[in-house]
């Protein structure tokens, strides 16, 4: 097996700013007050996954899953330590990038491919699988602008989908889908899982990353709190939830809202 | 659904790497497809649902320039031959600018639904910016040429060889600034205000409205500092192209109404804005890891 993706002692800062205008900045600076926070969004992040994987990443809001996510896919760079990956990356991060209100679902496939680092002839070669997937009908040769939000984000998420990666990023609410849908995506994501490409999927759902992931990894405050096997780590996210929560029950229930996370 | 993996472990061959997008112009070009795309959706996007759709491109300079030639010519009755050509080689140059200059500022901000997304070289979007103004120039020469024709144009192979300067000037120069200035925009989007302001002067400070020799005459000749701003030199290269064809005595003209050295003046001027377009792009580099959160 092969490394796929290599996090080293990630360090990610963000500066908070209070003041946007020049009018508020010197009112502020004028009363001694701060002007700017720093704070670190990621702190000290290692992790090693190897080709294949399927990771689940688990976190409260604001813990940094999502910066962390855009440190992989190479959106943003770390401040300290090295992000290092292992050949193409695709994902339900970026769907709908670079669509175009004005033009057609068509044209925008192209578009939307493209963006995702597809060539031509790939596009072409994919095209009909992706049409069908998605689902638009006869509304492909007209202006995306006019679809329902359903459509769009059914059309971003196949182009997605269909991209020949080898390290697939998931994160994204996919509250417009209906359930035959997210059944459908569910389903091409152990697909995708199956064969053989590192998974990388973010999510809140336990059940969801029961079924999907067998390695878990929970960040807390930007700090990587856990790193092992599925069941113990949706037990460490919650081991502060008075009632106690992860039984069944709980995940049984939100098996209905599976795919929200997508 | 089955919890265990299946199938085998992919095997890829490809290096462990940073996943950040290699940035820089080179990599622009070498994803010319993806470029070619996002011209594409520009130009297209433009004029999706106008009835007239691309005939803007030919109405909009055609009434630029009656505008001014009403104002010029008719009103303030200037004489200078075959004024309307030696006034629409200013325009479609000085359009190509502003058009450059200013849809490049906003490139960044305005797609940044895919700058926030997806790790593509950012110079993408001024670069295509750039493209698509240098593509709505084509109708501004068509007109031109039209003109020409129509008024016993002879044009020269040195004429020639001046418009492919000052078009070329105009492009380095253009992407330089959009480059510079789309950067800046994320930060303080006070910079396409600043950007606004600036290309109101570049109307002003090119002899179309007015001839060089105008010029020439009210400085006494010391006219170093006007041909300083590339524009001029981009315009009085864009005369000598077309304009001075069509006049009744070329030679009088180029040695009367054109500085002395025009051409060096514009290569020089050509390598100026290359040393920019490298400053711009060390500046952009610099910047660029900030833009994601501060989109």
């Amino acid at each position: 097996m092969s490394e796929s993706i290599v996090v080293e002692n990630v360090q990610k800062e963000f500066k908070i700013r209070f003041h946007r205008t020049i009018k508020q900045m010197s009112v502020a600076a004028a009363r001694g007050q701060e002007l700017s926070q720093t704070f670190n969004a990621l702190e000290d992040v290692s992790f090693a996954v190897e080709q294949g994987e399927s990771i689940g990443l688990m976190g409260l809001n604001g813990s940094g899953k999502s910066t962390l996510l855009k440190l992989i896919n190479g959106i943003m760079r770390p401040d300290q330590g090295k992000v290092l990956t292992r050949g193409r990356i695709s994902g339900l991060i970026a769907t709908g990038a670079g669509f175009h209100p004005q033009l057609s679902g068509r044209e925008n496939i192209f578009l939307n491919a493209a963006v995702l680092g597809m060539s031509d002839a790939e596009t072409r070669r994919k095209f009909d699988d992706i049409v069908e997937f998605a689902d638009v009908g006869r509304h492909l040769d007209s202006a995306v602008g006019h679809y329902s939000s359903g459509m769009f984000s059914r059309l971003g998420f196949s182009v997605a989908i269909h991209v020949d990666c080898d390290i697939f990023l998931a994160d994204e609410v996919l509250a417009v889908g209906d359930k035959p849908f997210k059944r459908k995506c569910l389903e091409r994501m152990q697909e995708i899982r199956k064969s053989g490409r590192t998974l990388f999927y973010v999510s809140h759902a336990a059940g969801s990353v029961r079924k999907m992931c067998d390695r878990v990894l929970v960040l807390e405050k930007g700090r990587l709190t856990y790193d092992g096997p599925v069941g113990p780590g949706i037990k460490h996210l919650k081991y502060d939830d008075a009632k106690g929560s992860g039984s069944q029950t709980d995940e049984e229930q939100s098996d209905d809202e599976l795919g929200n996370d997508i | 659904m089955s919890t265990e993996p299946e199938g085998e472990t992919r095997v890829v061959d490809a290096p462990l790497a940073s996943p950040a997008a290699t940035t820089g112009l080179f990599e622009v070009f070498r994803r010319r497809y993806l470029l070619r795309l996002l011209v594409r959706r520009e130009i297209s996007a433009r004029y999706q649902g106008s009835f007239l759709g691309l005939f803007w491109s030919y109405l909009q300079p055609a009434s630029r320039l009656a505008m001014y030639y009403f104002v010029i010519a008719v009103i303030l009755d200037r004489n200078i031959e075959n004024f309307a050509i030696h006034l629409f080689a200013g325009l479609v140059m000085v359009h190509f600018f502003t058009e450059s200059f200013g849809a490049g500022t906003r490139s960044i901000v305005q797609n940044k639904a895919i700058v926030k997304k997806m790790a593509i070289p950012r110079e993408m979007f001024p670069v295509a910016s750039m493209l698509v103004s240098a593509y709505h120039v084509i109708p501004g020469m068509v007109l031109l040429s039209g003109f020409c024709v129509a008024s016993g144009w002879r044009p020269d192979p040195m004429g020639l060889l001046a418009g492919l300067l000052g078009f070329v000037l105009v492009a380095v120069l253009g992407t330089a600034l959009a480059v510079l200035f789309s950067a800046a925009n994320v930060f303080f989007r006070d910079f396409s205000n600043v950007v606004q302001t600036l290309t109101q002067f570049t109307t002003f400070s090119v002899p179309m409205i007015y001839p060089y020799s105008m010029v020439d005459d009210r400085f006494g000749g010391h006219t170093t500092l006007y041909l300083l701003n590339p524009m001029a030199d981009a315009v009085l290269l864009f005369q000598r192209a077309f304009w001075v064809g069509t006049t009744k005595n070329p030679e009088e003209t180029i040695s009367e109404d054109l500085p002395h050295h025009l051409f060096t003046w514009g290569i020089g001027q050509l390598a100026a804005a290359l040393v920019l377009l490298v400053i711009a792009q060390y500046v952009f580099s610099k910047l660029e890891n900030r833009i994601p959160e501060r989109l």
